[in-house]
């Protein structure tokens, strides 16, 4: 396994105009309603390692995941994969999309109710090349196999399974094109917890098999740490914080992380003190700010209120925050697990 | 301390063309005032329909098809629609999962809590309007006297939520049922929510249902917890003892199941297969099927609660160890 990344996201951005009648403010000279969902966010991925974005909602990790397999147009930035650009502002169809692909949140939602597994899973076979339908049908058994279901289940229809087994059926999708790369949006969190296991066992036992490298979304931190060798916390479009799996829980910087592992349940209850946990994400049409997190951040001084903070520290352990980098943060007191 | 709410035996069936489906069986279980039961289970366990009978929600052709509910003693799973109407909404107060549609989206905050509190109570429209502010102000909405007079849509999500709990406590209910309330929020607006109704069971007295599948959500806010599986109760105790130390198999495995923080294994554990659908609920005990566990009366008869070391479980193991 080599370290040189397998994908890499440079100064990605995504604004989305919401201004209604364009045209109508292009003539008044009005000013246009911009929504920068996705702004300067960097990372790598390596090779066979996963990449999990946690964030809650409105934070822009789902956008990050559709521009990186191609179904959005960066807006500003690039994504390169093997070296070669996914896609690159002002359209491309860049590589060949087989080699990337993606699981979607809801499998209800994402598998045709209408075909057969069968067919579902031979459409992307088709796509690369195989025209011999017998010979899809039987690829098609091979996959169900390789996911846990049997290969007579291709000629049901996908209302016929349950919700976790819907969600093996796209990850045999996905998997027909032999793909390198995965990005998973929120792949379990439709699921019960007990079908999840099963899911993100059946992922990480793929990940061994095939070599791939995931990129994985969730807002759930617990499965996130779960899965990923790597973290980014997302806030309101930006990227706060950036570490290994093991440093991002036992040493959180970003005052945002650490609310965010603050504020999980656990099952373990410790009647510890919670720290107060105050407002809720900020409206991104209204952004605050200096540092998004300011208003919301107990250490926010007239720094942080004005100026931008940047992503600094080593390649896998940085962090966003102006108290970080001014050494002013108290160390954190991991809770007692 | 005397139950609030007892439920005893009840049953709930849905006919259908086919089938008689009953999605919860036989369950029960007393909550005291002060004090927060959780009912956890995953989706298809009949916990939503069990809160939904309390209340006396069922959709038909959903029924309760048998069993007694009593809040303070006095029956209310017969009683006629509109003498239920009186109770729910003073004596009962409900909290669904999804803010937005639990409000009327044409109404103001305002005119919609003053509508509850004057349906149940002899206040003029200036006094409703001032506990409503109240209330809005016990539930952690700043400048809630300016607010009042917006709408649902100018409302964020976890604020929504806020009114909602306004609404269900506008008439001092005994019993609360929140069925999800924290499930479609933000994890740090979560923790709040979850913070607000520790403190209404404490300073109000009022006893709580709160129906979950998070089991993080339930071990930091509820007393007791009741763990559902295929409509029936198959382990209930005291939180602490439940996820700590779980006597059935289901529990155990549901635990197990879940990712944890700071634990760094490899793989979960899971269970295999997945819930029966109500249609094809197995003989005996409804798990046995998934049960790393079973021994041979487990597919013939259908195991009740018994008393384990820490909780009640309905599983022959706990009979078997008694036995020896």
């Amino acid at each position: 396994m080599s370290d040189a990344p397998l994908l890499e996201v440079k100064n990605l951005s995504k604004i989305f105009d919401l201004t209604e009648a364009a045209w109508l403010a292009a003539l008044t000279g009005r000013s246009r309603l911009l929504l920068p969902a996705v702004d300067g966010v960097s990372f790598s991925i390596p090779k066979g390692k996963t990449f999990g974005l946690v964030g809650e909602s409105g934070s822009g990790k789902s956008t990050v995941a559709r521009m990186t397999v191609g179904l959005m147009q960066p807006s500003n930035g690039s994504i390169t994969f093997d070296g070669k650009p996914v896609s690159a502002p002002g359209g491309g169809r860049g590589i060949g999309r087989g080699r990337l692909q993606m699981i979607f949140q809801d499998p209800f939602a994402s598998l045709n109710p209408r075909w057969r597994v069968v067919d579902i899973i031979g459409e992307a076979l088709l796509r690369k090349g195989m025209r011999d339908s017998l010979a899809r049908a039987k690829r098609a058994g091979e996959l169900l196999d390789q996911v846990g279901l049997v290969a007579v289940d291709g000629e049901k229809f996908p209302h016929e399974f349950s919700g976790g087994q819907r969600q093996r059926i796209s990850i045999a999708r996905a998997l027909a094109s032999e793909p390198e790369f995965l990005v998973c949006d929120e792949p379990t969190s439709a699921l019960d917890v007990s079908v999840q296991a099963q899911i993100l066992n059946l992922m990480k036992d793929l990940q061994d098999e095939l070599g791939l490298t995931y990129l994985f979304i969730s807002h759930n931190l617990a499965v996130i740490a779960h899965v990923s060798d790597v973290v980014g916390v997302m806030y309101l479009g930006r990227l706060v914080e950036v570490a290994e799996k093991k440093q991002l829980f036992k040493a959180p910087q970003h005052p945002y992380t650490r609310m965010l592992l603050d504020a999980i349940p656990r099952l373990d209850m410790t009647t510890r003190e919670r720290s107060h946990v105050v407002g809720e994400v900020a409206n991104p049409m209204s952004r605050p700010p200096g540092c998004h997190y300011h208003p919301r951040c107990p250490f926010a001084n007239k720094r942080c209120k004005s100026e931008d903070p940047k992503l600094k520290g080593a390649a896998n352990f940085a962090a966003a925050c102006h108290g970080v980098e001014e050494g002013r943060l108290p160390a954190w007191a991991a809770a007692a697990e | 301390m005397s139950a609030l709410l007892e439920v005893k035996n009840l049953s709930v069936e849905i006919p259908t063309r086919r089938h008689l489906l009953v999605p919860v069986d036989d369950v029960s279980f007393d909550i005291a005032p002060g004090e927060i039961l959780g009912v956890v289970g995953e989706s298809g366990a009949g916990k939503s329909l069990t809160g939904a009978a309390v209340i006396g929600l069922l959709e038909p052709p959903g029924r309760i098809g048998g069993g007694e509910i009593r809040l303070e003693g006095k029956r209310i799973d017969n009683l006629k629609y509109r003498e239920l109407r009186r109770i729910r909404g003073a004596a009962i107060g409900m909290i669904f999962q999804d803010p937005l549609t639990s409000l009327n989206p044409l109404y103001t905050i305002g005119r919609q809590l003053s509508e509850t509190l004057r349906t149940h109570q002899p206040l003029s429209e200036t006094a409703a309007k001032a506990r409503a502010i109240e209330l809005l102000d016990e539930v952690g909405i700043p400048a809630a006297s300016e607010r009042i007079g917006q709408y649902p849509h100018q409302f964020s999500g976890g604020m929504r939520q806020r009114v909602v709990i306004a609404l269900a406590l506008a008439n001092n209910p005994k019993l609360i049922i929140a069925d999800e309330p924290t499930t479609a929020l933000d994890v740090s607006v979560q923790a709040q929510i979850i913070n607000l109704l520790k403190r209404l069971a404490a300073d109000n007295g009022a006893a709580i249902m709160l129906i979950s599948h998070d089991m993080g959500v339930i071990a930091e806010t509820c007393d007791r917890v009741a763990v559902m599986y295929a409509g029936r109760i198959v382990e209930i105790g005291a939180v602490r003892n439940v996820v700590q130390a779980p006597n059935h198999p289901y529990t155990q495995g549901l635990m197990a199941s879940i990712p944890r923080l700071g634990k760094d294994d490899a793989r979960l554990a899971h269970i295999k297969g997945s819930m029966p659908r109500p249609t094809d609920i197995p003989q005996g005990c409804a798990f046995h099927p998934r049960c790393p566990k079973r021994f041979e009366p487990c597919d013939q008869k259908r195991p009740e609660l018994m008393k384990g070391d820490s909780s009640q479980a309905a599983c022959w193991l706990l009979q078997r160890e008694a036995d020896q």
